[in-house]
């Protein structure tokens, strides 16, 4: 299984819970805004700790309350594409998308700049600054950042959300593609039952 | 055009000011980080103590440091017994009055700057391997960095002005403790002394200034039009 995750954590007034096994491909975690999917995922990247349950990754376990493991997340080999980008703004693209590589293990690095350049077709973008990126571009590089940190699955928290339409389009096919040709596991966060039907090897609705 | 005596004065006084400065900023950062990032009881504690000497009048703080440090105070009577030092009346005493003096300056722009790192910034670095130490190192850091800078010019310039709690704390010794504000106001006690006002004044002004210009200059070179405006300092 690529995932295996049962979790449960109280925010405030509001109860996270969630249960769902999933094979390779595409899993959209589906639901409307305040659901609590970003939290899921932060559970899973591990920038937040879950009450109780377990995450498993790829057969890992990463998370288990019962047993007291918790693993942190510079060392869960999750790359997370976040909704902004979240681009290093002090860095240029090139220091951005090595950011991750230089801290990998050499073993863990299973693809290199080069070929990530060539992928997403940022080969134009290596010595510009993250401000002056359009919001298709920054995304680009954002995922580009994360496979390059020798990332076994991939979390993407609504990764279109503060994008034009025709920048949509762009970055969903750069989505397909990475599903598809690079076989990398992707759990999945929307509200949009469109993007959700045209990505997702399965869904998951939640809330 | 300065005599020996007055280029003696201006190196005692970026003596003072730069020892105060190199002990101050790690100390002012730290206190700045605690009190941005830290959940602790007492915490509006540390910040109304960090902030006492901006309010207090100088004269109190440079007493206040006088009891702390003369030979039978809790600091000064430590030190005397486990080094054999005494700052008192001596130049490390005007230093240690000039670096309380600017340190609340310090700690509230150095503050400012970590509040405004974006702490999600923090979190993706995390899950690209980085662990605590390096996201601080290579992400809090940086971001915080023209904030750490505006606070060591304030410090600098505070520090380099220091009056009232130096005069009180170390009083106004030649070549020990008279740092550039004490000898002007020591020249002013002299009549028919104008001469040498104006060229300590003078003197005091361009210090200011090219640290002001200088920080400017650094803020503009260290980010190197990383998002295409020039970063002010102040």
């Amino acid at each position: 299984m690529s995932f295996d995750i049962a979790i449960s954590r109280r925010l405030g007034s509001r109860d996270i819970a969630l249960t769902l096994v999933a094979d390779a491909g595409l899993t959209v975690l589906f639901g409307p805004s305040g659901a609590g999917k970003t939290s899921v995922l932060n559970m899973v990247a591990g920038l937040l700790t879950p009450d109780s349950g377990h995450v498993r990754v790829d057969g890992v376990t990463l998370f288990d309350a019962t047993g007291r493991i918790d693993v942190p997340p510079d060392r869960r080999r999750i790359g997370y594409v976040f909704q902004d980008g979240r681009l290093f703004p002090h860095l240029r693209v090139r220091a951005n998308l090595l950011y991750g590589w230089r801290l990998a293990q050499p073993a863990d690095r299973w693809i290199g700049l080069d070929a990530v350049v060539a992928f997403l077709g940022i080969g134009d973008l290596l010595d510009r600054w993250p401000r002056s990126l359009s919001g298709g571009e920054a995304q680009r590089v954002a995922i580009g950042r994360a496979l390059l940190s020798g990332a076994r699955t991939l979390l993407m928290d609504e990764p279109l959300a503060s994008l034009d339409a025709g920048r949509r389009g762009e970055v969903m096919t750069v989505i397909e593609r990475v599903r598809d040709e690079l076989g990398l596991p992707i759990l999945y966060v929307t509200h949009d039952r469109r993007e959700a039907e045209r990505l997702a090897t399965r869904m998951v609705a939640m809330g | 055009m300065l005599t020996a005596e007055e280029w003696a004065i201006v190196a005692l006084s970026l003596r003072v000011s730069g020892v105060a400065m190199a002990v101050t900023l790690p100390l002012a950062f730290a206190l700045a980080y605690l009190l941005a990032r830290g959940r602790f009881p007492g915490r509006s504690l540390v910040d109304a103590v960090v902030h006492l000497p901006l309010v207090l009048p100088p004269v109190v703080t440079g007493w206040l440091l006088l009891l702390a440090f003369g030979r039978n105070g809790p600091v000064g009577g430590w030190l005397e017994s486990a080094f054999g030092v005494s700052v008192i009346f001596r130049w490390t005493g005007a230093a240690i009055a000039a670096g309380i003096m600017a340190l609340p300056l310090m700690v509230r722009a150095i503050r400012l700057s970590i509040d405004a790192v974006d702490r999600r910034l923090e979190g993706a670095a995390r899950t690209l391997g980085a662990g605590r130490w390096r996201t601080f190192a290579t992400i809090t850091l940086p971001l915080c960095w023209p904030g750490v800078l505006a606070g060591l010019v304030l410090g600098f310039a505070r520090s380099i002005g220091e009056f009232g709690a130096t005069i009180t704390f170390v009083s106004n010794i030649p070549d020990e403790t008279r740092t550039l504000p004490i000898a002007i106001y020591t020249a002013l006690q002299i009549p028919g002394n104008d001469g040498a006002v104006w060229r300590l004044a003078g003197i005091s002004v361009a210090l200011s200034l090219a640290a002001l210009v200088l920080s400017e200059w650094l803020v503009r070179h260290g980010r190197d039009g990383q998002d295409g405006r020039a970063g002010h300092v102040l």
